[in-house]
């Protein structure tokens, strides 16, 4: 009788526990708080945007994103840990709240939007879609694609942009869906497929990864909008808010020309925007519920957007892209940021 | 004097002391207790969807997917459903699986009896397939066989050609198609007929072995029925089989049945790793019929081949039957690394692209979980029945 009382116990005890998880748990910012860092969702590997180096250091645009938070709410931008994620893990990862946040050059739709209890925080990277062919197949426009086999990532806006793009154009082909980049470029690499198609950044990353990358060539057809930036979980505002404004004070440093490098100098200026931006004047952070010189530890321990471009992708580095639409609005890109105030 | 005599009955006790209606209500409660729970988990579930904003139901099954795929057995492409993908990859995880358990099976078998040759080459051959091939991760043995091999297959243009009908090259290897023409229902026909006779004449030739002593060469005339009948009426009914052979066009072959690379490593991979276990287990079963049974089978004058197919074979299945039903499970189960490779299963493509498309993820695991049942416990079903079939009946 007593091992009775002691399995119904038992049970009550995990039934329980089971109804209790409905209680509302605390919000993301207090979790991350306690836990003493941000857990950050990152790709398992792609150069420019969030790769591992060989003694584990991640390095990249998206990398960096999530190190801006970290920096805002700890005033260091060490203060997070990765979990790489491939394209088919990564929503299910947010939902779970097995990350914090997602930076995971992921693009901005509708139904991921709306359906999938998500929020998109901006935009990181504007990009496109397009082509990486071998040079031997002579081919230099999309449109001479038909027929042709053609590697993809799984899960991916990229399976049904391309899927569309024959359509319309009343073209045939063959998808290879692949779990990983690395999958998607071995595949290509040994000849299963005619074409890779992908992000265009990405497409600049994987070539870099060939073992011959003057092989091959990008087209120069572009055949989707893609944006490219952080997402986090619905139903928490003060989150939302954080992640969204962090790549907003980036971009507005880049705009006001503060720098890493010049954030000391800059907070004697007299500008009243580059002022509320440092935290030396106003309540923005409080705001937010962070520190009132967030955006200086952000500035000071990542870089305004510019720089954490130019280190990552821009020119100079194995990516080299053009700045493009990334360039700020006032010189020719669509990089916009809402005003701090 | 005044004998007490002891109760006939025992005296009746309370309910309470009862031990089976205390079982009943035990497991009354026991039984409450899971639906409880299974309810709490699914309300659970919802509540917090719900509050997250994450869309439930299956009403997605009905959508069009939007996304191509390289292989379907029906027809299928980016303007039908979820609920088509859905199929397609249950379609291309039974023609693997299938595929799989026949080549494991006959490998499988030829390898075990092989381990137990009196040839010492041919045993010590079969004992290193086993050791070798059982003990490498099936992953890697994919891996293998798809990158390594594929890699060292010629380009489209470059393919090699079989007599100007088939093709090898590293997309895959083509056939020409058989496509039926009017007039083909003669065939068919004749096909059906022709298995209908061959089972009459078996069950004629036991029937007057058993009565006369006189063997039947059943095989022979088998083949000659089954082959020759349909042949016949082919040639009867004016040929009306087409053939559409491939043809290199743009990138690629057109036209006829194309063996794509992931299909052939998935099935090669799969079918050499379960083999290696089939062939222990067929190994074990024919060591645990008795010595007794070969010695007598001798005695009678039967040569080896037909011992080994008449008496010890029949015995050992009934030893194999068991193990090798979950090998089959394993097989089929282990199908769904075909993700690795970019085979469309049904892991690949509805637990993957489908999934993530629609971010439906409960209701997809929740259903390809089911599949993975159902395949299961099917299999199980009808191995079960085969092993009662086979048993031994003491009588």
């Amino acid at each position: 009788m007593k091992k009775l009382i002691t399995l119904a116990a038992g049970t009550a005890t995990l039934l329980g526990s089971l109804m209790a998880t409905n209680a509302m748990a605390a919000t993301t910012l207090e979790s991350v708080k306690e836990k003493g860092h941000l857990q950050c969702g990152v790709t398992t590997g792609l150069p420019g945007f969030s790769q591992p180096d060989d003694k584990g250091n991640w390095t990249g645009i998206d990398v960096d994103t999530c190190r801006a938070v970290a920096a805002a709410i700890f005033g260091d931008p060490k203060a997070v840990e990765f979990t790489p994620l491939t394209a088919k893990e990564r929503f299910t990862a947010l939902q779970s709240g097995e990350i914090d946040m997602l930076s995971r050059n992921t693009t901005w739709t509708l139904t991921r939007d709306a359906s999938l209890g998500l929020n998109f925080t901006g935009t990181n990277y504007y990009d496109g879609q397009g082509f990486l062919v071998s040079k031997d197949l002579g081919v230099s426009d999309a449109m001479e694609l038909n027929g042709a086999t053609i590697c993809i990532q799984a899960g991916t806006t990229t399976e049904l942009n391309l899927a569309d793009y024959f359509r319309a154009n009343d073209m045939e082909f063959n998808p290879l869906v692949f779990d990983t980049s690395e999958q998607t470029v071995q595949g290509f690499a040994s000849g299963r497929c005619d074409v890779l198609t992908s992000d265009r950044s990405q497409l600049a990353a994987l070539r870099s990864k060939l073992a011959d990358p003057s092989s091959a060539v990008i087209l120069p057809n572009t055949i989707s909008k893609e944006p490219l930036g952080p997402v986090v979980r619905q139903g928490d505002d003060q989150w939302f808010n954080i992640v969204k404004w962090v790549l907003f004070a980036q971009i507005n440093a880049e705009e006001l020309g503060v720098t890493s490098e010049n954030v000391e100098d800059m907070k004697k200026s007299d500008n009243p925007n580059i002022q509320r931006l440092l935290g030396t004047d106003g309540d923005m952070g409080d705001k937010l519920g962070l520190p009132a010189d967030f955006g200086y530890d952000v500035i000071k321990g990542v870089g305004n957007y510019g720089e954490m471009y130019n280190r990552n992708v821009g020119p100079g580095t194995p990516l080299d892209l053009d700045r493009g639409l990334n360039a700020l609005w006032t010189e020719g890109g669509i990089m916009y940021a809402p005003p701090m105030r | 004097m005044n004998e007490q005599t002891l109760p006939l009955k025992p005296s009746r006790s309370k309910p309470w002391n009862d031990p089976r209606v205390r079982a009943l209500f035990f497991q009354l409660i026991a039984i409450a207790a899971v639906f409880w729970g299974g309810w709490a988990l699914i309300d659970n579930t919802l509540a917090n969807m719900e509050s997250r904003g994450i869309s439930t139901g299956f009403g997605f099954l009905d959508q069009s997917a939007g996304f191509g795929i390289i292989m379907s057995l029906i027809p299928y492409d980016a303007t039908y459903s979820y609920g088509r993908t859905f199929w397609v990859g249950l379609l291309n995880t039974l023609l693997v699986s299938g595929m799989g358990i026949v080549a494991a099976t006959i490998l499988g078998f030829l390898i075990g009896v092989a381990r137990l040759s009196s040839n010492w080459l041919i045993a010590k051959l079969a004992l290193a397939y086993v050791e070798i091939l059982r003990n490498i991760p099936l992953l890697l043995q994919i891996f293998f066989w798809y990158f390594a091999v594929l890699r060292n297959l010629p380009s489209p243009r470059q393919s090699v050609d079989i007599g100007g009908l088939f093709f090898l090259n590293n997309r895959g290897f083509y056939m020409p198609e058989p496509l039926a023409q009017p007039g083909f229902g003669v065939v068919t026909a004749a096909i059906v007929v022709a298995i209908v006779a061959v089972v009459i004449i078996k069950r004629w030739a036991k029937k007057r072995q058993l009565a006369t002593g006189q063997v039947f060469p059943t095989v022979k005339v088998g083949l000659a029925v089954l082959i020759g009948v349909p042949v016949l009426a082919y040639l009867a009914a004016g040929g009306p089989l087409q053939w559409e052979i491939p043809e290199l066009k743009g990138f690629n072959f057109g036209g006829g049945i194309t063996l794509i690379p992931e299909l052939a490593a998935l099935w090669v991979a799969l079918s050499l790793y379960t083999a290696s276990f089939i062939a222990e287990i067929v190994r074990s079963g024919i060591m645990a019929v008795s010595k007794g049974q070969t010695e007598a089978a001798q005695a009678l004058g039967l040569r080896s081949g037909l011992t080994l197919r008449l008496v010890v074979i029949p015995q050992a299945m009934r030893v194999i039957i068991p193990p090798l039903t979950s090998q089959y499970l394993n097989l089929v189960k282990n199908s769904s690394l075909a993700t690795a490779i970019g085979y469309p299963d049904l892991v690949a493509v509805f637990m993957g692209t489908t999934l993530n498309q629609t971010g439906q993820a409960v209701e997809v695991v929740a259903m390809t979980m089911g599949v993975y049942l159902t395949i299961s416990l099917l299999i199980s079903l009808f191995m079960n029945i085969y092993n009662r079939a086979v048993a031994l009946k003491e009588r």
